[in-house]
């Protein structure tokens, strides 16, 4: 009998809860294997993929966002070792587990944290709500590969946003591990998009989109100052995330305030 | 090429001698057509162009139960200058609307180049007495309708009374006057391109001015293949009598990409004599904003949002 041939696997884009190769055809060589790199019109496709999803997953129960989220560090648990492999190691892996059920445990909590009721000066009830800010461009951290994505996705996530992430440009295989346990873990299709490519490439885009509502340009390749100033069109939110920080704080980022007024009936 | 039986058995279309025979269309190849037509790549110059001209060719349109005199007003605006922020864009080429609200439309567009069309004869099922639809016509006519888009009479084109669509055409083109008749097949109610190419044949033949894919009420509607079968009926009959017969796309057109592949569609089966609101129309209400955001895409690079633009 011949030798098995193992399958080997293709590494792709995480686009609309789908998988497709970037619309361009092109691949660049990171960690030994062919990866997709991503171009403009991927970035447009996943921006318009986070869109269509974002009203729902803002509109789901914050319960159910908790759980879902929770699940995720479900998924990666079953897969400690696989993921072990493309990143510094278990700890890296152990430590992302935590930080999503850290965030998880927020989803039903941030109300009331962020937010609350005002003392004002009439008989009106003043509350202020946290809502979701829309879509969120990341560019991920370069290392850390999968505890700098993890920390910079799930405080956007949580708060009801949807993401469209760039995975660390050297090191993105546990990038599209990562969206394979997205993939399965109820997180609804274009609420995380996960693009592969050159960071110089693609962040242009992303901070010029004018319907990206906010950029965090933490992973971004030297000055930022360009970023910035392309973000301001539309009056992005701009955060310069750190790769390895945990605080609802991050979550507030990518939240607005909305205030409330209502009247006190008799 | 074989040539298929003219005529099936009992078809009492009148048709006069001269038109082209009906045969039967090649569903496998027209399909295979328009997809190739589809995938042409068409370079950004071109594309601004052909922008352009889908807007100069659309029937901005509002057909739901919930329009009000202000909604028309607001959509008539739209259609005189599409984008405020750009006052070099084109203008549509009409406002499509119910009856009732043609004279807002009417009192917004009055004076400038865009015209007013609005649905008649009992759209969009079309099943109604003929003296109900011809009266419908003339109401509509009479409060300052510029174009009439009809809907034929499916139930009895299904069943085989040509002889009664082709009346209706008729009359209600009489009914028209000066009004431009457009007639609409409804073909996601046809079945098969075969009917959709003898609906066409016989629309032309009562006196259509255009011919119409669909309502827009149902899908599908405005399908490439579909496009393609009416506009090689309309060419067929422009090479048999001279007769320049115009086509209006509408229904499930929301995105550029598609409205530009309509266009391809048009310049290759009829050329670019017919690429002009007096020949081709594109119906449509969302179609219009994914053009302004392509086209201000272009202008400044960056991909753009529906929060800056109008939502009628």
């Amino acid at each position: 009998m011949s030798e098995r041939l193992p399958v080997r696997k293709t590494y792709k884009l995480f686009i609309g809860g789908s998988f497709p190769r970037s619309e361009s055809g092109r691949t660049y060589e990171a960690e030994g294997q062919n990866v997709a790199r991503a171009s403009r019109k991927d970035v447009r496709d996943a921006v318009r993929a986070a869109r269509g999803a974002q009203p729902k997953w803002a509109g789901a129960t914050a319960y159910n966002r908790g759980q879902v989220l929770y699940r995720i560090a479900e998924m990666i648990e079953a897969r400690v070792a696989e993921f072990a492999e493309l990143c510094s190691g278990r700890d890296e892996v152990e430590r992302s587990i935590d930080r999503i059920v850290w965030y998880a445990g927020w989803a039903d909590k941030l109300p009331q944290v962020l937010g609350g009721s005002n003392p004002v000066a009439g008989p009106y009830f003043n509350f202020t709500v946290p809502e979701p800010t829309g879509v969120v461009a990341v560019l991920a951290p370069h290392d850390p590969p999968l505890l700098g994505l993890v920390t910079r996705v799930l405080p956007p996530l949580v708060g009801g946003n949807a993401v469209v992430a760039v995975a660390s440009e050297d090191r993105p295989l546990a990038a599209i591990e990562l969206a394979e346990g997205l993939a399965t873990s109820d997180v609804p299709g274009g609420v995380v998009n996960l693009l592969t490519g050159q960071h110089a490439e693609l962040a242009p885009v992303l901070a010029s989109h004018m319907d990206v509502n906010a950029i965090d340009i933490g992973g971004a390749n030297g000055d930022a100052s360009e970023l910035e100033r392309l973000a301001a069109d539309n009056v992005k939110r701009v955060v310069h995330g750190r790769a390895d920080v945990q605080s609802p704080w991050e979550i507030a980022s990518f939240l607005e305030l909305k205030t409330v007024w209502h009247p006190m009936g008799q | 090429m074989a040539q298929a039986p003219a005529l099936p058995a009992g078809f009492e279309l009148p048709l006069e001698a001269r038109l082209p025979r009906i045969g039967a269309v090649d569903a496998v190849a027209l399909e295979e057509r328009a997809a190739s037509l589809a995938k042409r790549s068409i370079k950004r110059e071109a594309k601004v162009l052909a922008l352009l001209l889908a807007i100069r060719t659309t029937d901005l349109t509002t057909l739901e139960g919930s329009d009000t005199p202000g909604k028309a007003a607001a959509i008539a605006s739209k259609a005189l200058r599409p984008d405020p922020s750009d006052p070099s864009l084109p203008s549509c080429a009409a406002v499509c609307v119910y009856p009732n609200l043609v004279p807002a439309v009417r009192e917004r567009v009055a004076g400038t180049s865009v015209k007013v069309a609005a649905v008649a004869t009992g759209f969009p099922s079309g099943q109604y007495p003929t003296a109900v639809k011809v009266a419908d016509v003339r109401a509509t006519v009479e409060l300052g309708a510029d174009e009439i888009d009809m809907v034929i009479d499916r139930g009895a084109f299904l069943s085989g009374r040509y002889a009664k669509v082709y009346d209706e055409i008729v009359q209600v083109k009489e009914a028209c006057g000066d009004a431009h008749l457009k007639v609409i097949l409804e073909t996601g109610e046809l079945g098969t391109y075969d009917n959709v190419r003898r609906a066409t044949l016989l629309s032309i033949a009562a006196g259509a001015d255009f011919v119409k894919t669909s309502t827009g009420k149902i899908a599908p509607a405005a399908t490439l293949p579909v496009a393609l079968c009416m506009l090689e009926a309309i060419r067929d009959v422009y090479e048999e009598t001279g007769r320049r017969v115009g086509f209006k796309a509408a229904g499930g057109i929301r995105q550029a990409k598609q409205a530009i592949q309509h266009l391809v569609l048009v310049h290759e089966t009829l050329g670019s004599e017919w690429l002009t609101p007096q020949l081709y129309r594109l119906g449509a209400s969302s179609l219009l904003n994914d053009i302004l955001m392509q086209l201000r895409k272009e202008r400044t690079g960056a991909y753009q949002s529906g929060d800056y633009f109008t939502l009628d």
